[in-house]
């Protein structure tokens, strides 16, 4: 199997596997970036200024409501721009540009924060009332309280949503292979041009991706058990 | 912010409009078809039935759209008994693999919605569908089916949004849609915030029409639950 990876798929197949490292890193890479938007997502929507309700509501409403694609195009063609007109805020002229890994991250760890918020913010809110009242009658502080009670059952109740969230992510790393980043899809785009042999080299980044998805569904049903293992099941 | 240019890129963007909408309106169809078909196999007990729409869904739930359009596109043009058959006519031409990979997307997707509605129909219904004499399919068709698509909107309302989203997918096999314009508008003149807000607004505007029909639906299907006047 290995041996028809490294000198089969007409020499393509280590490309391939490091496509394969650099697929999972990006995805990687979004899903906790979308992670960090998405708790602070979260916590304007249930904060209590109108401002931050209001800016956390366009994030999400815009977001998902926009093709993946075109948030894409977004970054990559304006990333640089954007982060040079805040350097030039602070005094600094030069030229500033991005590779296509951050911007590949950046762009949708933003996507994927969008979908991160609305699931934290349901497990947020599904944290029983009783217990904060409880927590606080003990004499917890603010941030005991978040530490204690809501962190840990919020991430219980937002597992099986962030386990979607993730497999969102998994599958729109393989838009930016447009910005010619070496993930599964642009190793495969490039292999299948240079050798004329679309319908394997796809059908592999197809199967590359099942696996990806395959495991990951496991890896997310083992943590799900895991963070359960303190309820009683009906 | 260039306001000028963000006004006059909207009739081309306008003119892109007719094509996302087409491409979303036939793949939603043609995947409605697959869907129910799919959800029927799945609940119908054959063991091949179950094993072939399982991988099924397996497959075109696990990989990204862009592979499915991709494969579809460049990969089948090599078989040669594709090209010799009658289905080359229409599978030479982007358009209809743009709509043939996104419709076995939602297809995928929707059997999944579908079956999950059509197994939350309470029990007691079905029995006294039953009791009364109904034959099975006088049963789907007047009690499990027009309760299991209420059950499904929410679910589907989803969907649909989920498919304006990928129809924008097709520009990357050549077809002009909302975002296949965009990006040239974009290339040709660097105003990038400026198309990508009118492009966005517009995907914006379909969805929120989208969510209102589909809302409107689940309001006429669930006279029930509404006060009385």
């Amino acid at each position: 199997m290995l041996d028809l990876l490294t000198s089969g798929l007409h020499g393509w197949g280590p490309q391939l596997l490091s496509g394969t490292a650099m697929t999972v890193a990006v995805a990687l890479s979004s899903f906790l970036l979308g992670l960090a938007f998405g708790a602070a997502g979260a916590a304007a929507k249930l904060s209590d200024s109108l401002v931050l309700r209001g800016l956390a509501e366009i994030y999400t409403t815009a977001v998902r409501g926009v093709p993946e694609l075109l948030v894409i195009y977004l970054l990559f063609f304006g990333g640089s721009g954007m982060i040079m007109a805040v350097a030039g805020i602070f005094g600094y002229g030069g030229l500033i540009e991005l590779n296509a890994f951050s911007i590949g991250v950046a762009a949708v760890g933003l996507i994927s924060g969008a979908y991160s918020t609305e699931v934290i913010r349901g497990a947020v809110k599904s944290v029983p009332y009783g217990q904060i009242e409880a927590a606080r009658a003990c004499g917890m502080g603010r941030w005991r309280i978040l530490r204690r009670v809501l962190v840990p059952q919020t991430l219980r109740f937002a597992l099986p949503g962030l386990g979607n969230v993730w497999q969102l992510t998994l599958k729109d790393t393989a838009l930016i292979s447009v910005t010619a980043l070496a993930e599964i899809m642009r190793v495969a785009h490039t292999a299948a041009g240079s050798t004329r042999q679309s319908f394997l080299f796809y059908s592999v980044a197809a199967l590359l991706y099942l696996a990806l998805t395959t495991v990951s569904t496991t890896a997310f049903q083992q943590a799900e058990r895991y963070a359960s293992r303190g309820v009683r099941r009906a | 912010m260039n306001w000028t240019l963000m006004w006059d890129s909207l009739p081309r963007l306008l003119a892109a409009l007719p094509l996302t909408l087409e491409l979303v309106a036939l793949s939603l169809a043609f995947g409605a078809v697959l869907a129910f078909a799919t959800a029927l196999l799945r609940l119908s007990g054959n063991r091949v039935a179950v094993a072939l729409t399982s991988a099924y869904t397996f497959i075109f739930r696990g990989t990204p759209l862009l592979v499915q359009i991709f494969l579809i596109y460049y990969g089948l043009s090599q078989i040669d008994l594709i090209r010799d058959s009658f289905l080359w006519p229409v599978l030479s031409q982007p358009m209809w693999c743009a709509i043939l990979a996104l419709a076995l997307n939602t297809g995928a997707y929707t059997s999944e919605i579908l079956r999950g509605a059509i197994e939350t129909v309470p029990q007691g219904q079905v029995e006294a569908a039953k009791a009364c004499g109904m034959s099975r399919v006088r049963l789907f068709r007047r009690i499990v089916l027009p309760v299991a698509i209420r059950q499904m909107l929410p679910a589907y309302g989803n969907e649909v949004i989920l498919m304006v989203k990928a129809s924008s997918l097709a520009s990357t096999i050549t077809m002009m849609e909302i975002t296949g314009v965009a990006r040239r508008m974009i290339a040709q003149t660097f105003a990038v915030f400026e198309i990508f807000i009118v492009a966005g607004i517009l995907y914006l505007l379909i969805n929120f029409v989208a969510t209102r029909l589909i809302r409107h639906a689940e309001w006429r299907m669930t006279p029930y639950l509404r006060a009385r006047a």
